[in-house]
């Protein structure tokens, strides 16, 4: 029987091997060191702040896997041999192999700070780091101050979580304005304003300089290129993550930043495939990065190398973007392309409502002489992903997007809903009369 | 701010204090005349058993129901078990002990509680009420801006299952026994709530009136409390002031105002087979004997059951009652809401869950074609078994022990609807239809699912609420009573409850939204 080994048990590592078992009687070993069943890293957040305990971030019952005949090894791969078809494990027990599949995800990125590996510094990106973080930051009398560096998403989380427990927490960003390179500017400031009103000390513009220790090698304060010191006992690193492979130089897999793969998610080696956030696709796809970091792409490149595997080749081959998040008290999505300041093509064209009173916005991106809607990023309002994955399949224009609105709002039952206030605010500055239209069952399940 | 909470949990305490030693205190004298009446009215002919009260209890003073309790238990064993040997079965005394203690309590209390019912109520209920509001109100500011607001849930005692969490269990399972089994400690509560029960219906209170004006009060200081948590959430204030209304309007005061004017007390959103009595005999006769409006509620109660039900789900799902209606649904979302997040999620219990429900609507539906059988018939037993006893374990098992003592009292452990899930026929009905014949789903949101598990988590019925997003697939089940609470918590805007046309609502599962459209036209074709 076929072995599969899959190095990695997250969301890539796990879609793959169970979409394997359900075309397959292969069998599938899964191996990590982080944790002995899969969990969702997404939440890590959520335990701190006692929303749930670690156990509720398991998607599947422990019995699962036993049931489904995925044997789990819980150890660290610290070698693969390919010309041997195997990997040895830190234990130095050694696993061979027919297919292996590398996905294990990636790490913090460090940028060779001074002081990066105190005590008391640390990223979120792993089991453990949700621990240390307990075990250092339990609540404000022991961690009197926090410095959270890097103006992304998980930073902001890291805010959160601390603001939580009510840890002052300094919040330093290198750009003008928050996450401002993926963001429009009218997005990223109402998140400014809405960091602010969280009490947290949000430092647009500031880089992190050096981490300075006290006496016992712990973390007293951090210096900025503002020449400011900031007293505290707490560093979050949150400057992005990168492709966990150190374990496979020399291994004779061709590595960039990440493992590269090609559309086929197959590495230079037969046998070898990487999915999840540690591939690198030699060719990034459409406006896509050549590494997607997001749970999204793990699932479906989980999906399409388990196709790969049982003997039916497919390309991985993703639809239309689409991502989602939460600022603090805030939810965002977006679907298709809304470009930030960084890399916004010239032909792309913005619409931008925002409510007066509420934190609610959206920013629709259009080419400005075919008028076909491009993408649309909501906060606020929550939106159906078909009715908008369609529109950009059909290429639909502008007005036709606002005029049916209506048909992809999401929002729960009695939900008040903008699409008038919307509709009028882009009449005024286009000089149009689009008028919305009625929710309509019949479109929304048009193709389904 | 915290401090104006903390006075509060100080007097919500004091109050509850009082109101739990009520019952060993107070006191009572038994007049002749009273003992007299009390023997006239309940039909009492054992000279023994009257003898003896009159030489042990009558003109003599007892404090508290603990002195008084056993020798009214005591003498009518004894007087009942000397007439079962004589064969004199005209003069066995067919009240159970603990009711008619609960009776003679009543007429011959004297003193402090029963002079000063006003201020007693100020005393317990009161203080309860203000110190709960005190405690929950600072929220509006403490909470912060609106939004989801479930920090430090599992990290705190009362509700992670700690100590805290164990003593209101306890609190909530003896206070449901006492109601069920022991109404006679239930007197001296009773008092307090006599000058409303007079306003109502001109009645002196009962243990069951107290514990419909408890629930009342209850239900509304804790909507205080969701309409604070979830001010952001139309869906969620709308329908805690739907429930709060119906257990207000149409538990409460209704059927009060009803007996008022000589109509049988009967509460009009009480739908079969929650309402396992209503086809009961005395139920039927009395409706009937009541004449124009018997008969209407007889028609109505009917119809609920038999249009109603099917219909409203249908076009509703069958959260129009589990979460708009029903006065059990609205304290497990008033008073249960804390404590949602441990309905167990296991597969396990959900094979459980399927189990018990539908095998108590059996049970409920088998017990009323006997009864009906009987009624129509005048037989007593069917197929050699007595409708009765059937009747009296089901009251006992379902109706008492399951609804109410477990029903509520194992809130703070098990979640907040552990009846709702595992007991209640009416659920199960509702389910049927729910699954089978409805337009309401819970749509999944294409592929936006990151398996966070704040859904399941939170699902107070224990629906595994994540295994279906995550999959893409639209989440249709017997048992979800539509709380919209998991799509409240979804940090990512994937859950969506909504009525809507019957094609398309079961979605095929496997293909997930994003995925390759190649791959989608292979699924397909498999
Ligand atoms: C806090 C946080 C929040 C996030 N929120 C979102 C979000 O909201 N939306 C979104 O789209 N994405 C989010 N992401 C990103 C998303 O979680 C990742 O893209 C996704 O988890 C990557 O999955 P993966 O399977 O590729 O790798 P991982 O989940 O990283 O799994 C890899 C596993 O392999 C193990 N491993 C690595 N090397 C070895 C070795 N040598 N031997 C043995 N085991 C090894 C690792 O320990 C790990 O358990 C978030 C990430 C974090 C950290
Ligand atoms: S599935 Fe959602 S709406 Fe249904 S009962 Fe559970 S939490 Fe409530
Ligand atoms: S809460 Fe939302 S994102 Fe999280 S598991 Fe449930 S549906 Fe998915």
């Amino acid at each position: 029987m076929e072995h599969i080994v899959i190095i990695g048990n997250g969301i890539a590592g796990i879609t793959a091997a169970r979409h394997i078992r359900k075309q397959s009687d292969k069998k599938i070993t899964v191996i990590s060191s982080e944790s002995d069943h899969f969990f969702s890293r997404t939440a890590l957040m959520y335990v701190y702040m006692g929303h749930m305990k670690f156990d509720h971030l398991k998607p599947y019952e422990d019995w699962f896997w036993k049931k489904n005949r995925i044997a789990l090894i819980n150890g660290l791969v610290v070698r693969v041999d390919i010309s041997n078809n195997t990997i040895h494990l830190q234990d130095s027990q050694e696993v061979p192999y027919d297919k292996l599949i590398i996905a294990t995800g990636s790490k913090t990125s460090k940028y060779g700070w001074p002081g990066q590996d105190l005590l008391g510094v640390q990223g979120l990106y792993s089991k453990q780091d949700l621990e240390t973080m307990e075990a250092l930051a339990p609540n404000k009398e022991i961690c009197t101050r926090a410095v959270i560096v890097g103006g992304g998403l998980i930073g902001i989380e890291m805010a959160e979580m601390l603001r939580s427990r009510d840890i002052p927490v300094t919040f330093l960003v290198r750009e003008d304005s928050y996450w401002s390179n993926v963001l429009p500017l009218g997005e990223s400031q109402m998140i400014n304003e809405h960091i602010l009103e969280h009490h947290i000390d949000l430092r647009l513009s500031t880089n992190l300089v050096s981490i300075i220790p006290d006496e016992f090698g712990r973390v007293k304060a951090v210096t900025t290129d503002n020449g400011e010191t900031i007293a505290c006992n707490f560093v979050g690193l949150a400057p992005g993550v990168t492709p966990n492979i150190d374990f496979l130089k020399d291994s004779g897999i061709t590595l960039g930043k990440g493992v590269k793969v090609n559309q086929f998610l197959e590495t230079n080696i037969p046998n070898i495939y990487a999915i999840g956030d540690c591939a690198e696709q030699h060719q990034a796809i459409g406006n896509r990065r050549a590494i997607e970091a997001v749970w999204y792409t793990g699932r479906m490149m989980g999906e399409v190398v388990a196709q790969t595997v049982c003997g039916n080749k497919m390309p991985y081959n993703p639809g239309h973007w689409f991502n989602s998040a939460k600022f603090l008290d805030i939810e965002y999505q977006t679907y298709g392309w809304v470009h930030g300041n960084k890399g916004k093509p010239a032909e792309e064209t913005h619409f931008h409502w925002r409510h007066e009173k509420e934190k609610i916005c959206i920013t629709m991106a259009f080419h400005k002489d075919s008028k076909q809607f491009l993408g649309i990023n909501t906060f606020g309002i929550r939106m159906r992903h078909d009715v908008i994955d369609r529109w950009l399949t059909e290429k639909r224009a502008i007005d036709h997007v606002l005029i049916h609105l209506k048909d992809a709002n999401f929002d729960p039952e009695f939900y008040k809903s903008y699409e008038a206030a919307i509709i009028s605010s882009y009449n005024k500055e286009y000089n149009t009369s689009l008028r919305p239209k009625k929710k309509s069952w019949k479109r929304i399940f048009s193709n389904a | 701010m915290k401090t104006i909470q903390n006075i509060g949990l100080f007097i919500f305490l004091l109050g509850l204090t009082i109101f739990s030693l009520l019952p060993f205190v107070g006191s009572f004298e038994l007049s002749k005349t009273t003992l007299d009446t009390i023997a006239q009215e309940k039909n009492i002919n054992s000279e023994i058993f009257l003898d003896k009260l009159h030489s042990t209890v009558v003109g003599k003073e007892f404090s508290g129901l603990l002195s008084l309790s056993p020798k009214i238990a005591t003498n009518l064993e004894q007087a009942n078990a000397y007439h079962r040997k004589n064969k004199e079965y005209n003069k066995v005394i067919y009240t159970s002990a603990h009711d008619l203690t609960a009776l003679i309590a009543k007429k011959s209390a004297n003193g402090f509680i029963v002079d000063n019912k006003g201020l007693m109520w100020w005393l317990t209920f009161g203080l309860g009420i203000i110190g709960a509001l005190l405690f929950i109100l600072p929220n509006v500011i403490l909470l912060g801006k609106k939004g989801i607001k479930n920090n430090g849930i599992y990290l705190q005692n009362a509700t992670n299952r700690g100590w805290i969490a164990w003593m209101v269990f306890v609190f909530l399972v003896t206070f449901y026994l006492v109601l069920y089994f022991r109404p006679q400690f239930a007197v001296n509560w009773t008092f307090l709530v006599d000058p409303i029960s007079f306003s109502l219906s001109g009645n002196e209170a009962g243990h069951w009136f107290v514990y419909g004006f408890m629930y009342c009060t209850v239900m509304t200081v804790m909507a205080v409390r969701m309409y604070i948590k979830y001010r952001h959430n139309a869906y969620q204030m709308l329908r805690t002031t739907s429930v709060l209304f119906f257990q207000i309007v149409f538990a409460f005061l209704i059927p009060e105002i009803m007996v008022r004017l000589q109509m049988p007390y009967y509460d009009f959103k009480n739908i079969f087979p929650l309402d396992y009595d209503f086809f009961f005999q005395w139920n039927l006769k009395s409706l009937i004997a009541s004449g124009g409006i018997g008969l209407f509620i007889l028609g109505w109660g009917i119809a609920l059951s038999l249009i109603a039900v099917p219909m409203m789900v249908y076009f509703f799902g069958k959260r129009w009652y589990c979460s708009w209606v029903c006065g059990c649904g609205g304290l497990a979302e008033t008073l249960g809401d804390p404590y949602r997040q441990h309905s167990s999620k296991s597969l396990f219990s959900w094979r459980v869950e399927r189990w018990l429900v539908h095998l108590v609507l059996v049970f409920v539906v088998g017990m009323t074609l006997m009864t009906l059988y009987s009624f129509f018939t005048g037989s007593g037993t069917v197929l050699g078994i007595r409708t009765q006893s059937v009747q009296n374990v089901y009251g006992l098992a379902i109706g008492a022990i399951f609804a109410g003592v477990i029903g509520t009292g194992f809130y703070p452990i098990f979640g907040n609807r552990v009846w709702c899930r595992f007991g209640c026929p009416l659920a199960a009905y509702l389910g049927l239809v729910q699954r089978f014949k409805s337009r309401f789903r819970i749509t999944t949101n294409g592929g936006q699912c990151i398996s966070c598990g704040n859904c399941s988590t939170y699902c107070e019925q224990g629906i595994d609420v994540r295994a279906y997003a995550q999959k893409g697939e639209n989440i249709i089940r017997s048992s979800c009573v539509g709380c919209g609470i998991c799509a409240a918590v979804c940090p990512r805007g994937v859950l969506k409850l909504e009525n809507g046309p019957e094609k398309g609502r079961i979605n095929p599962t496997e293909i997930l939204l994003g995925n390759d459209v190649d791959l989608m036209d292979l699924l397909n074709k498999k």
